[in-house]
């Protein structure tokens, strides 16, 4: 190739610059110490992410130090809750996020499911991109207007069409009454997650449907292959491979749902006592009560028990998540051994 | 299929018949999972649909040219708009993403080229992962922990260094991964020309990987277009326009949250007109990340 170009070329352009005769260039063209400089700032940055943790947990005890040091552990089964008389406690809170989350779960990771199932089996291919991309827009829709639609047009429907029916149909059953016992506004625990449900489906399904998208066609031709029906195929095949990205993907929509604020301060009805396990009674989480009650809060213990009460929440989410990553490392790493 | 025959008209045995029944019943509940799957399906695309159909009617209900040109008024008032937050809202975001995207490239680019396999790039990769995902409004707590309470006030600053602190995952993520699909040949070949590194990364993977990481940008700017909760206790509100950052400050999320909550009929229809307008704004931007990075790829 080179024998084919003119020399001329060469000559006339920068030759001189790497003569192979000469001495070498006599000027750098970059300054020498730029290379250190860039290493040094993206070094820099690394660290700064890394500081920003460990920033957020010691401001966190920092703020929350009367706190614990008035009610020690104590303080997460304590259930008063009284800026007046100056008495906290966060059983309320923390009941509220975990049962919100917990219901959002149970109706999440089904329909999750049968989402990633849809879009990696049964979908026509001209579909597959416009629904995924639906979905995924779920989890861009911002959560104030998930609170605002929540509370203003969701719960009415809610409590006319599900919380009145159940209450007419179970007001009189001993145990299942109080599920469903409370004011027929529609809002509390229940709705609270239903909506956080909405709002975790997006993250859920898009990690079940990108591990499901990493078995092995041919395990899953060999099980088509014996006459296993898609729903075998997806079931005791593609399943088993991939469960531990399954729960990693399911741990990660947790801490998102045990995370979420406005959403659920719209319409958890935000109430400071538990009056009983109705589905639809008010209640807090911890959460709406700091978004609720810590810019009002003066300095003090109840600034502080708020502070607290993060601390826990980002005790929770940190192990949530950390499991949650740590799962889908490992179907990482299997998935390399193994092909 | 009741009459024990086959296909060529011959009695069948018991233990063809049994097998038969088993494979009816496979297929039963095949049919049954495959159709709940499509529920599930239409189970979030219906979410999808009767949110956006309710926020834009709703939404569209309470748009006019005041609610771009008046401040936000007092309860009950006549006339009144979302002026000056929505001019405080692009302000904070903007700013925002002008402090979190060059942090957040540059640990992205950490991450992908410098240290892939140091226990500082697994340790930062792992913080980051989690940081993406931790809930935001400890982000606000920690900002007025360490700007808000020292300097005594609420102030545009402390809204944009939360939303900047939401902003750098989100970038770090995608820009690492957005180097790393670059291929290895091309950091070779401009290796083998004697370019030093930082012009290897400059020059030939950030440019080759631009369209992926302005999509990264650009998703999180949408992300904090709509964030309320780090802002709470950071830039608060503002009845009034400011442009000063050094005070409490208007936006939008804060604004809306404030409205919504009231009884006042006034304050409702200017915050439906909010949500759409952030709805509008956020989705837009989404969709236009998705398709300008497809047309690049």
């Amino acid at each position: 190739m080179a024998a084919t170009l003119p020399a001329s070329h060469y000559d006339k352009d920068e030759m001189q610059r790497s003569d192979p005769l000469g001495q070498p260039p006599s000027t750098r063209r970059s300054a020498p110490w730029a290379d250190t400089v860039f290493s040094l700032l993206a070094h820099g940055a690394a660290i700064l992410t890394l500081l920003l943790l460990a920033g957020i947990i010691v401001s966190l005890v920092i703020g929350a130090a009367p706190a614990i040091r008035e009610y020690g552990l104590s303080f997460l089964w304590r259930s008063e809750w009284d800026p007046v008389k100056d008495q906290y406690g966060g059983l309320v809170m923390i009941y509220g996020t975990l049962a919100t989350s917990a219901i959002a779960l149970l109706i999440a990771v089904p329909v999750s499911f049968g989402i990633a199932l849809f879009l990696t089996e049964l979908s026509p291919n001209w579909l597959r991109r416009p629904l995924g991309v639906a979905i995924e827009l779920l989890a861009a829709v911002p959560s104030i207007v998930y609170g605002m639609w929540g509370l203003l047009v969701f719960s009415p429907v809610l409590s006319q069409y599900v919380q009145q029916p159940l209450q007419a149909a179970f007001g009189n059953v001993p145990v299942v009454k109080s599920l469903v016992s409370g004011a027929p506004v529609g809002i509390g625990i229940l709705s609270a997650g239903i909506i956080l449900a909405i709002m975790i489906i997006p993250f859920i399904a898009a990690v079940m449907r990108d591990v499901f998208e990493v078995t092995p066609a041919m395990l899953k031709e060999s099980a088509y292959g014996l006459g296993s029906t898609t729903w075998e195929v997806v079931f005791r095949v593609v399943l088993p491979y991939t469960k531990t990205g399954v729960i990693g993907g399911i741990m990660l929509g947790l801490g998102r749902a045990l995370g979420e604020t406005m959403a659920v301060t719209f319409v958890i009805g935000n109430a400071n006592q538990l009056n009983g396990p109705s589905l639809f009674e008010a209640a807090n989480s911890i959460t709406s009560v700091l978004a609720n009650e810590f810019a009002e809060a003066g300095e003090g213990l109840h600034q502080a028990s708020l502070l607290y009460l993060a601390l826990v929440l980002f005790f929770i989410t940190f192990v949530v998540l950390s499991l949650s990553k740590m799962l889908l490392a490992q179907l990482k790493k299997g998935e390399g051994s193994r092909s | 299929m009741n009459t024990a025959t086959n296909t060529m008209g011959a009695a069948i045995g018991p233990v063809e018949a049994g097998r038969l029944a088993k494979a009816r019943s496979r297929r039963r509940v095949n049919a049954v999972a495959l159709t709940l799957s499509m529920a599930a399906m239409a189970f979030g695309l219906f979410w999808l649909i009767w949110i956006l159909v309710e926020t834009f009617r709703l939404g569209i209900g309470g748009l006019t040219w005041s609610v771009l040109t008046e401040m936000t008024p007092a309860p009950q008032a006549e006339i009144g708009g979302l002026a000056n937050a929505i001019y405080g809202s692009l302000v904070m975001v903007t700013l925002a993403t002008l402090v979190g995207t060059p942090i957040g490239v540059l640990a992205g680019i950490y991450l992908a080229e410098y240290g892939q396999k140091t226990w500082l790039g697994s340790v930062t990769r792992f913080i980051n992962d989690i940081l993406l995902s931790a809930p935001s409004i400890v982000i606000g707590l920690f900002i007025y922990a360490v700007i808000v309470a020292r300097f005594k006030t609420y102030s545009g600053y402390a809204g944009v260094l939360a939303l900047a602190l939401i902003v750098i995952p989100v970038v770090i993520r995608t820009t690492e991964n957005m180097l790393s699909l670059i291929p290895h040949s091309l950091r070779e070949a401009a290796y083998a020309l004697g370019t030093p590194k930082w012009r290897v990364i400059t020059s030939v993977t950030l440019k080759a990987a631009r369209a992926g990481v302005m999509t990264g940008v650009l998703l999180a700017f949408a992300r904090i277009a709509g964030e309320t909760a780090p802002l709470l206790f950071t830039a608060l509100s503002n009845q009034f326009w400011t442009s000063n950052l050094s005070g409490p400050m208007a936006n939008l999320p804060v604004t809306i949250f404030k409205f919504a909550m009231s009884p006042y009929e006034n304050w409702q229809k200017l915050a439906w007109a909010g949500v759409f307008l952030i709805t509008l704004g956020v989705l837009a931007l989404n969709i236009f990340a998705r398709v300008m990075f497809r047309n690049k790829h």
